[in-house]
């Protein structure tokens, strides 16, 4: 517990040391190459509460994760294009507003949660993978399929959005803002942990009998973290779409929905930091062996095959020597 | 006579051509231990899983304080005031022992379940939880994950999750399986001061136990209740002796 916690502050540390190297040598890649790490990680965090503590293998977080990268997309095209978005009766200004931006992508990432819960959460093991991989589908095969914001080509927002009080177009602070909502994000998680949901939710988790006799429902607490786990994942798409400045269905790809997992298992299942440590790895992977051959995924699969074999409990797992995910 | 606390009246469950329950039909009254034993295989778990909502009869009723509860989900029946335990410990085992204790703090307490405060700063609900586990011996180890513990010690600790839920009934599915002769000897000491605080539907094969502690007992053979009765009268019954206690008995 404590060793976990050394890793986990050295880990954020390193990001924030990074970061600071690049600013003074002027290395603005590095910068954004550090907000991409810190946005993937934030999507991790927020699949890390269905998966970790609920025990829920979504594969298809990329559906909040997408819906949060059009929510951007659509009210900054529309704030763009000085065009107001009509939905009948309904008539909204698009906005350039990160928190207005930000609450839309929570809000309706949210009601999808709750929408793909209630249909998947009555089945469970591989049936529960298999539908949420469905919803991923369609949602990705409907972005593709509808016109109006870009199609299969996406579509792109030429200036970032602003935030009150700051310059987001300036890479520090844009990484920043994204850093903040991390550390908000991985403080929520802790803190839901040992909270009386938290409990509950991961006693459901171990013994679903044991929760319900003592009066839980099982089923209500995992819908309830899945609309926690999407809305985050859906922050973290509105953010990432904000970094490229630019949406496109592969947002909603069932690849992205893999990589998500992906940084979870890396990192370790369920540790509060494992998302931090997973998604680090996989960019840190991506920038240098992609560099070197465009097959880099081979050397992914082979680290993730030594993870899931040798240590279960991941990247964080091997630092700390300890196995069980949760304390 | 006061209404009992747990009845069920004509229970029927067949598992394809298995009758796993055939017209059961036992109440649990104010103050007593009813024992429910019977070979292995004769249906008694079956039973309890009617009883607590995780099986539907195919006929019958369960009653709980005179309420027809056959309807109800293992959850509401447990808010209602059902404390079990399971034949196969089921506990949060990667939590600590306090915490699988808390869960039923918490969920006998019906609040809602905050996100942020921690669950062992609710002071009540965890006094009442130390307070649960200190009566099975088990507040040593209250830091200690469940993983850890013997498997008396588990056994302990599912007794310990059922007191939280200050339940109106007990039902308990071989609380002294796999235990040796101290444990069940310890096991034994525990419910008989239980049984002030709730009647006890207890199902058990150890015959020491059940003969010591049982106000009432009920066989069960084939899923059917062949005898019910007094101690005594169960120990005289040819019946039983035939079907269950052999000569031993
Ligand atoms: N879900 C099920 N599906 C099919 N058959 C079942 C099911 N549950 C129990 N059975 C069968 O019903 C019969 C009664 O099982 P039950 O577990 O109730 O017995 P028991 O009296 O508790 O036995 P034991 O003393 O071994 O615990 C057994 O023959 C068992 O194989
Ligand atoms: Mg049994």
């Amino acid at each position: 517990m404590m060793r976990e916690r050394y890793i986990n502050a050295a880990l954020l540390g390193g990001l924030l040391l990074v970061v600071f190297w690049a600013y003074t040598g002027d290395e603005p890649f590095t910068i954004t190459l550090a907000t991409r790490v810190a946005i993937l990680a934030l999507a991790g965090v927020g699949l890390n509460i269905a998966l970790g503590q609920g025990g829920l293998v979504s594969l298809g977080h990329a559906v909040f994760f997408g819906i949060g990268g059009y929510a951007m997309g659509i009210l900054a095209s529309h704030a763009q294009s000085y065009q107001p978005l009509t939905l009948g009766p309904l008539v909204i200004e698009g906005t350039k507003s990160m928190p207005l931006i930000w609450l839309t992508a929570m809000v309706a990432s949210g009601i999808a949660a709750l929408l793909i819960g209630l249909v998947s959460l009555r089945t469970g093991g591989v049936y529960f993978i298999m539908i949420t991989l469905a919803f991923g589908q369609m949602f990705y095969y409907f972005a593709i399929s509808w016109p109006a914001y870009g199609g299969e080509d996406g579509l792109s927002i030429y200036v970032r959005n602003g935030f009150p009080g700051l310059n987001t177009l300036d890479p520090i602070q844009f990484f920043g803002l994204c850093f903040a909502l991390l550390l908000a994000a991985l403080a929520f998680h802790a803190a839901f942990k040992h909270a009386p949901f938290g409990l509950a939710l991961n006693a459901a988790r171990q013994s679903p009998d044991r929760a319900q006799a003592v009066g839980l429902d099982p089923t209500r607490l995992r819908l309830i973290a899945f609309v926690i786990s999407g809305v985050i994942t859906g922050l973290a798409g509105a953010l990432f779409a904000d970094l490229n400045r630019f949406v496109s269905p592969t947002m909603f790809s069932w690849q992205l929905s893999g990589e998500l997992l992906i940084f979870i298992i890396l990192g370790g299942t369920g540790r509060l930091c494992g998302p931090v440590a997973g998604a680090a790895m996989f960019i840190a992977l991506e920038h240098w062996l992609g560099g070197l051959s465009e097959y880099w995924h081979i050397y992914l699969g082979a680290l993730l095959l030594g993870v899931v074999l040798f240590a279960p409990g991941g990247l964080i797992g091997i630092a700390t020597r300890r196995e069980a995910a949760h304390d | 006579m006061t209404e009992p606390v747990i009845e069920t009246r004509a229970l029927c469950k067949r598992f394809g051509a298995l009758e796993a329950s055939r017209d059961i039909s036992l109440d649990l009254r104010v103050g007593e231990i009813h024992a429910v034993i019977g070979p292995n295989g004769a249906g008694k778990s079956t039973l309890i899983s009617q009883i607590c909502g995780g099986l539907q009869p195919d006929s019958g009723e369960v009653r709980l304080m005179g309420r027809d509860v056959t309807g109800w989900d293992v959850a509401a029946r447990a808010r209602a005031g059902i404390g079990r335990t399971f034949q196969v410990s089921a506990l949060a085992m990667e939590d600590t022992v306090l915490q699988n204790a808390l869960l039923g703090a918490f969920g006998a307490s019906g609040r809602r379940l905050g996100l942020f405060r921690p669950a062992l700063r609710y002071r009540d609900l965890r006094s009442r939880a130390l307070a649960a586990l200190d009566r099975v011996g088990l507040a040593g180890q209250a830091a200690a994950p469940a993983a850890e513990l013997s498997h008396g010690e588990r056994r302990r600790l599912e007794i310990a999750i059922a007191l939280t839920l200050a339940p109106r009934a007990f039902v308990l599915d071989e609380p002294m399986a796999g235990l040796g002769s101290e444990g069940t000897k310890e096991i034994t000491n525990l419910l008989n001061e239980l049984r002030s605080e709730a009647p006890i539907l207890l199902v058990e094969h150890d015959m020491d136990a059940v003969f010591a502690l049982a106000d009432r007992i009920s066989v069960l053979v084939y899923g059917q209740v062949i005898a019910t009765g007094a101690v005594e009268e169960i120990r005289a019954n040819a019946e039983v002796r035939a079907a269950y206690l052999g000569d031993s008995a």
